[in-house]
C-alpha cells in the first residue's frame, strides 16, 4: 500500500515536468511509457484469457454459424463440398424461399413451423409479462414482512428455479402422463384430460407447457422482487402509514415504484430467456410431436441436428441471435436507460 | 398397483437419466485420447496384415441398460479379446457409446474431423450412402467378397450401387407382438393374417374392454412404422427401393399409404392419448402396457422382446412367465396395392470401416460376422444373426418365428427413415405423426418429403 502511494507520488512531478516540455527527454520520461506498458500488460493479463475464451467459444461459433447458414450442407459431407446458396436458407425460413417451384412446398414444410415456433416465443414473452409479473409482485409484496417460517417459504418458492430443467421436466412428464397424477385428479373431479393428452394436444399442449414454465421461473421473479423490496427504506412506509396511506397505497405508490429497476431487469431477463427457451421444451418432448410447444431454439435443434439440415439450422440460429441482440439493445436503449442514466446525470 | 407402477416409472427414468449422464462423462473423457491411433494407422496402411503392431479403434452401441447389464457390450469385449489372442499384433480399443449419441453426434463429428474410429456402428441406408458419397467409408466389396456372398441378401442395405460399405451382424423384420391370454379373453382364436382380420380382432378386444394396440406415438417413429408397412404393401418393390436414391415420391401409392393409415386410425385401434405415449420408458409406455397386460398388441422390431423383459422384476421365473404369454405374428397383408403381401419391413445393425483404417479392420469385421461369432452372438445376446449357418443358434421359439419370417419374406425393405436418411426420413416421420395428431393428412406426408428432398 505505502509502496504504491510512494511510487504514485514520485510519478506525478515527472509527468508535470515532461509535459511542460522545459527539459529534453531524459530517462525519466520512460516512466509514463513504462506505466503505460504495465497498464496494458495488466489489461492483457486479466482480460486476455477471458477474451480468448469469448472469441473462441462465442464469437467464432457465431461467425461459423453465419458462414454455414449460406450453404446447403447435410453435416455429413465435407463442408468444402457444400454448395453456396447465399441467403436461400433464410428465405426458406422466412417466406418459403425464392424459387417458385418449391415455394408452396417450403411454405408448408418450413415457413409455417418456423413462424409457429417464433409465435410461441413471443406468446411466452407476452404471457410472462402479463401473468408471471403480477403473480410474482403479489406474492413478493405479501411475503415482504416478518413472519415465522419466512426463510422456509422463500426456499420453497425458489426451489423450482434451482431444480435442473431435466429433472423438473421429467417430473412433469410423470405427473401429466395419460395415466399420471394430474389425470387422476381431473377424473376425480369429473373432468377429463385434453383429447390428445396434456402435452401433445394441439390446443392445450402450449398451455400445459406455459404452466410448467411459470412454475419453474416465477420463483426467480419473486426472489428478485423480495430482494428489491428489502432495499426499500422502512422509514418511507412508516411515514406513509402515519400520513394515513392504506397498505395498498403504500405498495402502489412507494414499494412498486422503488423496485422499478428490479422489475425492469427481471423483465429483461425474462424476455431474453423466453426467446432462447430450449431446455424445458426439449426435455418434455422436443417441442411436441407436431410442434405444439416448439420454440425457435427447439425448432433449430430439431431441423438442424436431427434432420441433418445444418445450413438451414444455422440460419435459424443466426436469426435467433439477431432477434435476441436487437431486442436486448432496444430494451437497454429505451427501458433500461432510465435506470442506467443516473450516474451520468450526476456527472 | 398404480403407485408401484409410478415408482417403477420413476426409477426407470432416473436410471435412463443416469445413463445419459454417464455417457456424457464418457464423451468428455474420451475426447482427449483421439490422437492415439493416428500415427499407428498411418504406419500400417501399406502393410497387408503383417506383424507390425496395429491399433484398431471400435465404436459400438452396446451400453449398459437400466439394470446395469450389458450383454452386447460384454460379448463384443470378448470377441475383441479372442481376436487379439489370435492376432497378437492387433490391439483393439473399444468405446461403448449410447445409440443416439453415437449416431447423431459422435460419428458425424469424428468423420468430419478426419480422425474417425477405424470400425464403427453402421445402420445402412441413406445415412451410409451420404457417408460413402463423402468418401469416408472403406470399399469392402473385394476384400470381403466371400463374406458378402456367405451372408446373402441381408447385406443389401449396406450397399450403394453394388458397392459394399459395411456388413450387418444382425437383421430382422418387424411384426406384431401380442399377448395370447388377452386374445383368448376376447375370443380371438387365430392370429390375423389380413388387415380385415386385424380389424375384427381390434373390435373383439375393444368389446372385451381391452386396449387392442399400443403405439408410442410421442416418440414419432413407432407411429411412423405403421405408415411404412402400409407403404410397403401399397408401393411396388422398386418404387420403395429406388426412392432411397431418387427421392421421387410422385407415385400415388405414397399418398395411398397415408389414406390407409387414416382409415385404420379411424377404427380407433390404439390406446387413449396415444400421441402422449412414449415407446419404451416407464410402465405407461407402449412397451410397458403390453408387458403389463394393459394392451394386447404392438408393432415393433425384435428388440422389443428384451424391452418387455425389462418390465419384469428380472427374475428367471418372471421372465419365463412373460415368455409364456408373449407371441409374435407378421404384419397382416393389406388388400390390393402393388407391393407383395409377404414383403416385410426390417432393419439391422452393422459396422463400417473408416476409409483410412488399416486393413486389419476389414479382417476383424469378417471375424465379427463369421459363423462362429454370429452363433455366439445369438446365444449370448439373443440377437438374430445374419449368417445363415448361425440360424440354428436361435433357440427361442418366438425369435425363431421372426427369423423364419425374415428369411421367407418375398423381400425385406429397410426401415423407411433409415432408407431415406435423416432429412427426408425425419420429414416423413413428422408428417406421419401429424396424421396421428389429427393435424395433417396423407398428402401432407408426401408434401413434407418432397419439400425435404428439394433441400438435400
Amino acid at each position: 500500500m505505502t509502496a504504491l502511494e510512494a511510487s504514485g507520488r514520485n510519478a506525478d512531478p515527472v509527468v508535470e515536468q515532461s509535459t511542460a516540455g522545459s527539459r529534453p527527454p531524459t530517462p525519466a520520461t520512460d516512466h509514463p511509457r513504462r506505466a503505460n506498458v504495465r497498464k496494458w500488460a495488466e489489461i492483457a493479463l486479466f482480460v486476455g484469457p477471458a477474451l480468448a475464451l469469448f472469441l473462441t467459444f462465442v464469437v467464432y461459433p457465431v461467425i461459423s454459424a453465419a458462414r454455414y447458414s449460406m450453404y446447403k450442407w447435410n453435416g455429413v459431407s465435407q463442408f468444402s463440398d457444400a454448395e453456396f446458396i447465399g441467403f436461400e436458407n433464410y428465405a426458406r425460413a422466412l417466406f418459403g424461399g425464392t424459387s417458385p417451384d418449391t415455394k408452396q412446398a417450403f411454405t408448408t414444410a418450413y415457413t409455417q413451423p418456423f413462424w409457429e415456433a417464433l409465435s410461441h416465443n413471443f406468446a411466452i414473452i407476452f404471457l410472462s409479462l402479463a401473468i408471471q409479473l403480477p403473480l410474482a409482485l403479489i406474492v413478493a409484496l405479501t411475503l415482504n414482512r416478518k413472519f415465522r417460517g419466512r426463510a422456509f417459504t422463500r426456499v420453497v418458492i425458489f426451489a423450482p428455479y434451482v431444480l435442473s430443467e431435466v429433472i423438473a421436466g421429467t417430473m412433469w412428464l410423470i405427473i401429466f402422463d395419460p395415466n399420471g397424477v394430474a389425470t387422476q385428479w381431473m377424473r376425480a373431479i369429473g373432468l377429463d384430460m385434453p383429447a390428445g393428452g396434456w402435452f401433445e394436444d394441439p390446443t392445450w399442449g402450449f398451455w400445459t407447457v406455459f404452466f410448467i414454465i411459470t412454475w419453474k421461473y416465477v420463483g426467480l421473479a419473486i426472489i428478485l422482487f423480495l430482494a428489491g423490496l428489502s432495499g426499500v427504506s422502512e422509514d418511507l412506509q412508516e411515514a406513509a402509514s402515519i400520513d394515513g396511506a392504506s397498505w395498498w397505497q403504500i405498495q402502489w405508490r412507494i414499494n412498486i415504484p422503488l423496485i422499478g429497476p428490479t422489475i425492469r431487469i427481471w423483465a429483461f431477463l425474462s424476455i431474453i430467456g423466453s426467446i432462447q427457451l430450449f431446455d424445458m421444451v426439449w426435455v418434455l418432448n422436443r417441442g411436441g410431436t407436431a410442434g405444439q410447444y416448439s420454440t425457435i431454439a427447439s425448432y433449430m435443434m430439431e431441423i438442424g441436428f436431427f434432420r441433418s439440415d445444418w445450413g438451414y439450422g444455422s440460419a435459424i440460429a443466426v436469426i435467433m441471435f439477431f432477434l435476441s441482440f436487437v431486442i436486448a439493445l432496444a430494451y437497454m436503449a429505451t427501458i433500461l436507460r432510465r435506470d442506467n442514466a443516473h450516474p451520468g446525470k450526476a456527472r | 398397483m398404480e403407485t408401484k407402477g409410478d415408482i417403477m416409472a420413476n426409477m426407470r427414468r432416473a436410471a435412463a437419466g443416469a445413463a445419459i449422464a454417464a455417457s456424457m462423462a464418457l464423451l468428455a473423457a474420451c475426447s482427449s485420447d483421439g490422437g492415439d491411433d493416428g500415427p499407428t494407422s498411418g504406419a500400417t496402411s501399406g502393410g497387408g496384415g503383417g506383424d507390425e503392431p496395429v491399433t484398431l479403434t471400435w465404436w459400438h452401441n452396446g451400453v449398459a441398460g437400466d439394470t446395469g447389464e450389458n450383454s452386447l457390450g460384454d460379448y463384443w469385449d470378448q470377441v475383441a479379446a479372442d481376436y487379439m489372442a489370435d492376432n497378437p499384433n492387433v490391439t483393439i480399443e473399444i468405446e461403448q457409446i449410447q445409440n443416439e449419441d453415437l449416431q447423431r453426434t459422435r460419428i458425424p463429428t469424428a468423420l468430419q474431423s478426419g480422425d474417425a474410429p477405424d470400425l464403427f456402428q453402421q445402420w445402412g441406408g441413406g445415412e451410409m450412402a451420404a457417408q460413402a458419397e463423402a468418401g469416408y467409408l472403406m470399399d469392402l466389396s473385394d476384400v470381403l467378397s466371400d463374406d458378402i456372398n456367405r451372408l446373402g441378401g441381408g447385406v443389401a442395405p449396406w450397399q450403394v450401387d453394388g458397392v459394399t460399405y459395411g456388413l450387418p451382424f444382425q437383421f430382422a423384420v418387424e411384426g406384431i407382438w401380442y399377448r395370447p391370454s388377452l386374445f383368448e379373453e376376447a375370443g380371438i382364436t387365430d392370429v390375423p393374417t389380413t388387415m380385415d382380420e386385424l380389424g375384427d380382432a381390434v373390435q373383439k378386444l375393444k368389446d372385451a374392454g381391452i386396449v387392442p394396440i399400443a403405439v408410442g406415438a410421442a416418440d414419432g417413429w413407432p407411429a411412423a412404422h405403421w405408415w411404412y408397412n402400409f407403404a410397403l404393401r401399397s408401393c411396388a418393390q422398386d418404387v420403395v427401393a429406388s426412392a432411397g436414391t431418387s427421392l421421387d415420391f410422385s407415385d400415388p401409392c405414397w399418398v395411398d399409404a397415408g389414406d390407409q393409415l387414416q382409415a385404420f386410425i379411424d377404427t380407433d385401434p390404439f390406446q387413449p392419448q396415444f400421441t402422449s405415449t412414449v415407446a419404451q420408458t416407464g410402465a405407461t409406455s407402449s412397451a410397458g402396457m403390453v408387458a403389463n397386460g394393459d394392451a394386447a398388441m404392438e408393432l415393433m422390431g425384435q428388440w422389443n422382446y428384451f424391452v418387455y423383459e425389462g418390465f419384469t422384476d428380472g427374475s428367471d421365473e418372471a421372465i419365463a412367465a412373460l415368455h409364456e404369454d408373449l407371441d409374435w405374428f407378421p404384419m397382416p397383408a393389406t388388400d390390393g396395392g402393388s407391393g407383395d403381401p409377404s414383403a416385410a419391413m426390417g432393419g439391422g445393425d452393422g459396422f463400417s470401416c473408416y476409409v483410412d483404417a488399416p486393413p486389419e479392420c476389414a479382417d476383424f469385421l469378417a471375424y465379427i460376422v463369421s459363423d462362429d461369432v454370429q452363433r455366439g452372438y445369438a446365444e449370448a445376446v439373443g440377437g438374430l444373426p445374419v449368417a445363415p449357418a448361425a440360424s440354428d443358434a436361435v433357440t427361442d421359439p418366438v425369435l425363431q418365428k421372426i427369423a423364419q419370417t425374415t428369411s421367407s419374406a418375398a423381400y425385406v425393405q429397410l426401415w423407411m427413415d433409415t432408407l431415406l436418411g435423416p432429412n427426408v426420413g425425419g420429414a416423413m416421420n413428422d408428417g406421419i405423426v401429424n396424421i396421428f395428431n389429427g393435424t395433417g393428412d396423407a398428402q401432407g406426408v408426401v408434401d413434407a418429403m418432397v419439400a425435404a428432398a428439394a433441400t438435400s
